[in-house]
């Protein structure tokens, strides 16, 4: 009885600590989760004179893919945009940020480009608009155009299985806008 | 060499200064946007404010709050425009909401905690110091004539 209450102490620390121990510091929970898309419209990184902006990303359920030909952890992310982009589960769009032109394309050409469209955010003004903070970002967006879920970083195997696929399945089966 | 050094420096010493020159209006304007790229967190190096990170995204965020700022809004226009991107993390001094309450009061909790527990203790041991035993006449004699024979 004695060392009860001590032992009960340790116990919640230890709980406390471990669950502190994975959390991920950057992993920075978005204000932007279910409000609509901010509106932005750019050009697109293939052809600057057609746009793109968030009345596209209305009608059906989209990923919005943040990258850059600058950006490390873009390439580590790579392949499973391919394999996704050939699986047609939804349309995938990339927001080309604080790239140049010539070597974003020349990045998607090498690379193979898992993109529907890519917008191109030269100055970064729309990254900031959608909160990014650091590349690579994937939002989820509903058919309403609506922000549903933010991964922030490379999307692995498990977090796509886990967290993304199923909440797109599930979107998938929502109402179609009215 | 000596000279080659000093250059060395002096370059190292420029690249550690503030990183941009703004042009202000008006020096409150100056004040306002100072105080504030101090007050703001940058989300890349996340234990630097804006105004020390050297980032990429702090500096495009500097650059969103001096043009707020010199555009003649307030101070809670700039914070407000981070916030409604970047959410209260971007804030060193959170509000106090419900989402925060445990932030803000957990330390008066554990406070408040500490001390009723040391007050359960205190008054538990003066009440076991007040329920000893007194000595019979018979003991106390006793404890007299130990006493004597230790001071010997």
């Amino acid at each position: 009885m004695r060392f009860l209450i001590p032992l009960i102490l340790f116990i919640v620390m230890v709980a406390f600590l471990a669950v502190g121990l994975k959390l991920d510091p950057r992993e920075v929970p978005s204000p932007f989760i279910g409000k609509p898309a901010p509106a932005f419209s750019l050009p697109q990184l293939a052809d600057p004179s057609k746009t793109f902006g968030n009345a596209d990303l209305k009608g059906q359920v989209s990923l919005l893919n943040v990258w850059a030909s600058w950006c490390v952890s873009c390439k580590q992310e790579h392949p499973l945009l391919i394999a996704l982009s050939k699986q047609h589960i939804l349309p995938i769009y990339g927001l080309n940020y604080k790239d140049e032109r010539d070597a974003g394309l020349g990045w998607l050409k090498h690379f193979g480009n898992p993109y529907t469209a890519s917008a191109f955010d030269a100055d970064g003004k729309v990254g900031i608009e959608w909160g990014v903070y650091g590349v690579p970002e994937t939002f989820v967006i509903d058919k309403q155009g609506v922000i549903r879920h933010k991964h922030t970083g490379p999307i692995t195997e498990e977090a796509w299985q886990n967290s993304l696929l199923p909440l797109i399945i599930q979107l998938q089966k929502e109402g179609s806008p009215t | 060499m000596r000279v080659c050094l000093i250059l060395f420096g002096l370059a190292m010493s420029l690249s550690l200064q503030a990183i941009e020159i703004r042009q202000f209006d008006d020096p409150a304007k100056q004040q306002a946007y100072e105080n504030l790229v101090k007050e703001l967190r940058c989300l890349v190096c996340q234990n630097q404010s804006l105004a020390d990170s050297d980032a990429d995204l702090a500096k495009d965020l500097r650059t969103e709050v001096y043009s707020i700022i010199q555009s003649g809004k307030s101070e809670q226009a700039a914070v407000k425009f981070l916030v409604d991107r970047y959410g209260d993390f971007v804030l060193y001094n959170p509000p106090l909401k419900t989402s925060t309450s445990l932030l803000w009061l957990g330390p008066f909790a554990l406070l408040l905690g500490g001390l009723v527990f040391l007050g359960v203790l205190a008054r538990k041991r003066s009440a076991g110091r007040k329920a000893e035993p007194a000595l019979t006449g018979e003991e106390r004699q006793r404890l007299q004539e130990l006493k004597k024979k230790l001071e010997g």
